[in-house]
């Protein structure tokens, strides 16, 4: 809750032009909640994102295309192992919906 | 996609660290503004 608070307050300060969230979530329904609350609003409705539409372009770390903007060696080093043990074309196919709909609205 | 933009991170401590995502958007070219750990215990 106190990271949707957060959130919600440096958006507020920087404006959404060229802010992007990416998150790391093993558990992609735990990460599609996430991209959910960042995005139409909290689910939930108990945090401070209930019902607040930030609209931001939402990223996993374990996309092939956020994969393919880093270098490989730090790649590797960060994100390798978790890389190895989720489906990440299952990942790249829900953020990319997620994005859509976020662009659609 | 990656280059120039502000990144909010919302690591996960059973997933990808928020420090490690930091560094392989940094390494990418945007910029940090926020970085979070999560765990559920």
């Amino acid at each position: 809750m106190e990271s949707q608070a957060q959130i919600k307050r440096l958006v507020d300060e920087h404006g959404k032009d060229d802010v992007i969230v990416v998150l790391g979530a093993s558990d992609i329904e735990g990460a599609e909640i996430a991209a959910e609350t960042l995005t139409v609003g909290d689910p939930s409705f108990a945090g401070p994102l209930a019902g607040v539409s930030l609209g931001l372009p939402i990223y996993h770390i374990l996309e092939p295309e956020v994969k393919a903007e880093v270098p490989a060696d730090v790649y590797d080093e960060s994100a390798g192992i978790v890389s190895m043990i989720v489906d990440t074309d299952e990942v790249s196919r829900k953020f990319k919906a997620i994005r859509e709909n976020v662009t659609s609205e | 996609m990656l280059k120039g933009k502000k990144a909010i991170i919302v690591g996960e401590r059973d997933g990808v660290p928020g420090p490690a995502i930091a560094r392989c958007i940094l390494a990418a070219g945007a910029e940090v503004l926020f970085i979070t750990t999560e765990c559920f215990v």
